[in-house]
């Protein structure tokens, strides 16, 4: 059986950690790419009810960023 | 600076040197040297191929010299503009004819080694100077062994090696051959600040002592637990608001402070570890071994700026700064020219933007008349409704050169993105933000009918702009538009992995698509201004922000609680540079009270305010009446005085003043023994955690008087630290040359004050002698601390926040030191912090200058991007009016149905909290709507 791979969706305020994210580009940091960014223009916009949808629509993990 | 480089009426010269400016304030002429970049910056598209292929090494003074950048290059990453410039110094073709390999690595044809120097002639109405400085060089002194030995490092090279982006992407490593984890750092104050025997700079540089703090906290997070920083210092000057706190924050995580001057620093040749030699308060010589030693290096003035200044025959002072008058900073010898920033002398961050925005005030003052004559607007098409029009979108797949296309297989995503649901038309591009592919992409949308876009490329925080325009530019609303981060966050950070970053890049091209055929149009919002202005407080701020309104032609009524103008600045008699206060105060009391577009109302007060940005009501009551005043923007300039204490016999014993009383009783004395000065008298307290700012200067001052009236009579100044921050250092110099005795107390060791019958009996430890001393005191007088006014009431009227010292809260401590959160409100003066006459002006200058970009226009623009009630679904719970930071949303009475939320457009700013806080899901947010999120987290799920 394949190693399992959590599939992570995050939700990045686009002021701080969305363009935290674009940075760590600029710098050419690698990390895993099993990652999927929704930006948001405040982590505040993010609804509990967000992440309970990710969860049943199969994402195994949510980062809320900001 | 992003902002700087989109501004349609701000025409940025890069390479460019000013040579001289003739004419007259309103009608300049300047001209300008313009360097060669030997790249054209209208076809660089700044993919950085050009570097890859350069063969020469140059070291890299972005990154302080530590590690090695191309002859080609871009100064850093977040460079405005961001187009590559080559070094004519080092470039092998420019300077031996050699190479040309960027040329041929150049994608877009922008390398121009032909390039010659220009001179530009622009006519201008005034001039704003702030060419900064130089940090300290501490190579040539060997006493700081920085030249000698590798691990002495300045405190500029810390900051690059602490940055994420530096040299070891912030992971702290000595020097050497084989790098490791420093396990002890000291840093050393006052290299080249405060230094007369070598350095031959007596200033103090001011921002030192806080950013030591800050690198050595900074470091202690980086380091753990068992790393040990140590800060050797003469005076800790944490002067600045929320500056003590942190100071006091540092010692609580284990920084080390220790008051000492070091006279050696060696080096074990063969453990390569240094060691400080250094003397204690004391006296006593003590060793300690240490990894690494930062040089907290001071600010100096710098030879462009000296050069500018002799260009445009301004006046620099002693330090070689540029020489303004205490009670007109910011304006320079000559007319029509201004500064700002550390050109003027040494500052922090926030007092370089207030000085910043006091200039740009000036110069409004000055071009008031011709407001407007040659602001720039972009036209474009009338915009096509998309109503009823089910969803066509265009993807357009970026290869960035080989950024996206080197990595993912942009030919796949393509073919990918063509089988996704709407999609009409799919294409690449080599590089999609190029002017060509810009028109192009206009075309295509007209002529497929598109009616959403997405491009697949790098991040819509620098390129959304760009690519909305050139949707508007094809007639359709620029809200229609999605990008998909395919480049920053997808093949920069994947690159070793190709395959997945082609996987990752083809779900996030299938999530933008997913929500582009959810997105609506949205139309502009603007919302009308009103043009005149309130002034909360008639002291010198408020007295001075009126007045640069006022001479603009913004009406402006000053609203001062007590029955006269002129706030705390009636006690003081002239600033730290001798200008004469009270003479400067009656000239701008009597042009207030006399301008025609100044109204005063003493004796009038703020008790309730609605409304938002360009349409305030206030309501005072003025002389018992009530009054309701109608206006556009409001300035808060409350201030704030000294306080009284019951410390030290103050209040029971004649012979004990505070602050400026000490004149009279001084007037009165007749050749006094002793005089006692005591700082630090309710500030930096548990009460008062806070330094008050101008209470060193100050004491130092008087003592100063003291001594040039009876030079006989022995000064004392019992104080913590000597915070005489800047050129005000001078005055402590002075003090100590006319024979004032400085001695240092501690807060758990504190003076004692008793009353004898002839004098008044000063006890106190001094720490050089250890040895109590007992002072028979004449006049004692006390440097008490300096609190705001009781802003609470006002804070709560127009929703603004004080901090725990009740002194209200800017928007942001570094970058907006005059606005609030608030829009349309801004502070200064002692309401923000305590601060010396100077710093007032400034700040009401850029608390005017602030204000006149909304007073300016009949209308503002906001961005749309905000919530939006259903009125059918909201219950009027308030929950979303709790939530809102920004008094975006209030309960409005609704007939029929009771209380309904309403928010306030031109006071939103689209965050969101409210929609994830309504329990009924009545709030939305406009381009974030419910549905729109969804999508994209289904997408790709």
């Amino acid at each position: 059986m394949a190693e399992f791979e959590p599939r992570i969706l995050a939700f990045l305020c686009n002021w701080c950690a969305y363009a935290g994210a674009d940075l760590a580009g600029v710098s050419r940091m690698q990390y895993p790419s099993n990652i999927r960014a929704v930006r948001v223009m405040c982590s505040g916009r993010v609804d509990p009810s967000f992440i309970v949808r990710a969860f049943k629509q199969g994402w195994d993990g949510v980062l809320v960023a900001g | 600076m992003v902002e700087v480089g989109r501004h349609p009426n701000i025409e940025l010269i890069t390479l460019g040197e000013i040579l001289k400016v003739d004419g007259e304030p309103g009608n300049f002429t300047a001209t300008i040297k313009k360097k060669p970049r030997y790249v054209d910056e209208t076809k660089c598209i700044a993919c950085g191929e050009c570097v890859k292929k350069c063969p020469k090494k140059v070291p890299d003074p972005y990154n302080a010299g530590l590690i090695k950048r191309k002859a080609i290059y871009v100064q850093y990453e977040q460079a405005v503009p961001l187009k590559y410039a080559i070094d004519p110094e080092h470039c092998l073709k420019l300077t031996k004819d050699k190479c040309g390999n960027c040329e041929e690595a150049c994608p877009t044809g922008a390398i121009d080694y032909g390039q010659k120097e220009e001179i530009l002639e622009i006519n201008i109405g005034a001039v704003i100077l702030s060419s900064g400085f130089t940090p300290f060089n501490p190579s040539e002194y060997d006493n700081y062994q920085y030249s000698s030995f590798k691990n002495v490092v300045t405190a500029m090279e810390f900051e690059r090696i602490l940055s994420a982006a530096g040299p070891t992407q912030g992971e702290i490593l000595t020097i050497e051959k084989e790098p490791k984890h420093p396990k002890k750092i000291a840093w050393l104050q006052c290299v080249g600040s405060r230094d007369i025997n070598r350095a031959k700079n007596e200033y103090c540089s001011s921002v030192c002592c806080m950013y030591a703090i800050k690198e050595s906290l900074i470091a202690k997070e980086h380091l753990g637990k068992d790393f040990e920083p140590s800060i050797f210092f003469m005076d800790i000057r944490a002067h600045g608001k929320d500056f003590e706190k942190y100071y006091e924050r540092a010692k609580k995580e284990g920084v080390r402070f220790i008051r000492s001057r070091v006279h050696t620093i060696s080096e074990d040749p063969k453990t390569e570890t240094l060691r400080i030699g250094y003397l204690t308060e004391s006296g006593k010589v003590e060793k300690e071994d240490f990894d690494m030693i930062v040089l907290s290096v001071g600010m100096t003035a710098n030879a462009s700026a000296r050069q500018v200044a002799d260009n445009l025959g301004i006046k620099l002072n002693r330090y070689n700064f540029v020489k303004t008058d205490d009670l007109m900073p910011v304006s320079t010898s000559r007319d029509g020219i201004y500064t700002a920033g550390v050109m003027q002398g040494c500052k922090d961050i926030p007092q370089s933007i207030v000085e910043a925005s006091a200039a740009a005030c000036y110069a409004g003052m000055k071009l008031a008349d011709a407001r407007g004559d040659l602001v720039k607007e972009k036209k474009f098409p009338v915009e096509n409704s998309i109503k009823d029009q089910s969803p066509r979108i265009g993807i357009f797949v970026c290869n960035c050169g080989a950024n996206i296309g080197g990595i993912a297989d942009v030919k796949s995503i393509v073919e990918y993105a063509k089988t996704l649901p709407n999609v009409e038309y799919v294409t690449e591009n080599l590089f999609t933000c190029s002017q060509d592919t810009q028109t192009n992409m206009s075309e295509i949308i007209k002529e497929n009918k598109l009616n959403r876009i997405v491009v697949a490329a790098c991040t819509p925080r620098t390129h959304e702009p760009l690519f909305q325009e050139t949707l508007r530019n094809a007639g359709l609303n620029p809200y229609l538009f999605e990008m998909a981060n395919i480049r920053n966050q997808c093949t920069w950070v994947h690159s070793k992995e190709k395959e997945k970053a082609t996987a990752k890049a083809k779900e996030l091209v299938k999530m933008a698509a997913a929500r582009a055929s959810l997105l609506e149009a949205i139309p502009d919002i603007s919302v009308n201004v009103g043009n005149k202005a309130l002034a909360v407080g008639g002291g010198v701020s408020g007295i001075t922000a009126a007045l640069s309104l006022a001479s603009q032609g913004f009406f402006t009524t000053i609203v001062e609680k007590s029955d006269k103008l002129g706030g705390a600045a009636k006690h003081i008699a002239k600033t730290s540079n001798q200008e004469d206060v009270q003479t400067f105060l009656a000239d701008i009391i009597e042009k207030a009270n006399n301008h025609p577009n100044v109204e005063v109302l003493l004796n009038a007060e703020v008790t309730d305010a609605s409304g938002f940005v360009g349409n305030f009501e206030t309501n005072i009551i003025h002389n018992g009446e009530e009054k309701t005043l109608s206006h556009g923007i409001g300035i808060i300039a409350t201030g704030g005085d000294a306080t009284d204490t019951e410390e030290y016999l103050y209040g029971k014993d004649a012979r004990v003043t505070k602050w400026n009383d000490f004149e009279k009783a001084f007037d009165k004395a007749d050749n006094p023994q002793n005089i006692v000065f005591i700082q630090c008298v309710g500030s930096r307290d548990e009460n008062r955690p806070y330094c008050s700012r101008v209470c060193c200067t100050s004491s130092v001052m008087k003592a100063l008087d003291v001594k040039k009236k009876f030079p006989n009579t022995n000064v004392f100044i019992l104080y913590r630290d000597i915070r005489t921050y800047g050129e005000k250092e001078r005055l402590y110099k002075e003090a100590r040359e006319a024979g004032v005795i400085f001695i240092k107390y501690d807060l758990e060791n504190k003076p004692i004050v008793t009353s004898g019958k002839k004098y008044l009996e000063v006890k106190v430890f001094d720490p050089i002698l250890q040895t109590n001393l007992l002072i028979e005191a004449d006049l004692i007088n006390l440097a008490t601390a300096i609190a705001p006014s009781d802003n609470k009431k006002l804070a709560a009227a127009y929703k603004l926040s004080v901090n725990e010292d009740n002194f209200f809260m800017e928007a942001h401590a570094k970058l907006r030191p005059v606005d609030f959160t608030t829009d349309g409100v801004f502070v200064c003066g002692i309401a923000h912090y305590p601060k010396p006459i100077e710093e007032s002006i400034a700040q009401a200058m850029a608390a005017a200058s602030r204000a006149t970009i909304i007073l300016s226009k009949s209308s503002i623009r906001i961005s749309p991007l905000v919530s939006s009630v259903d009125k059918e679904k909201c219950i009027g719970c308030g929950l979303c009016v709790e939530v809102c930071s920004f008094a975006a949303i209030i309960l409005e009475d609704v007939e029929g149905k009771g209380l309904r939320a309403k928010n306030i457009e031109a006071s939103c700013k689209g965050c969101g909290l409210c929609a994830a806080s309504c329990p009924q899901k009545a709030i939305d947010m406009l381009h974030f709507k419910e549905k729109q999120i969804f999508a994209s987290i289904q997408a790709a799920a």
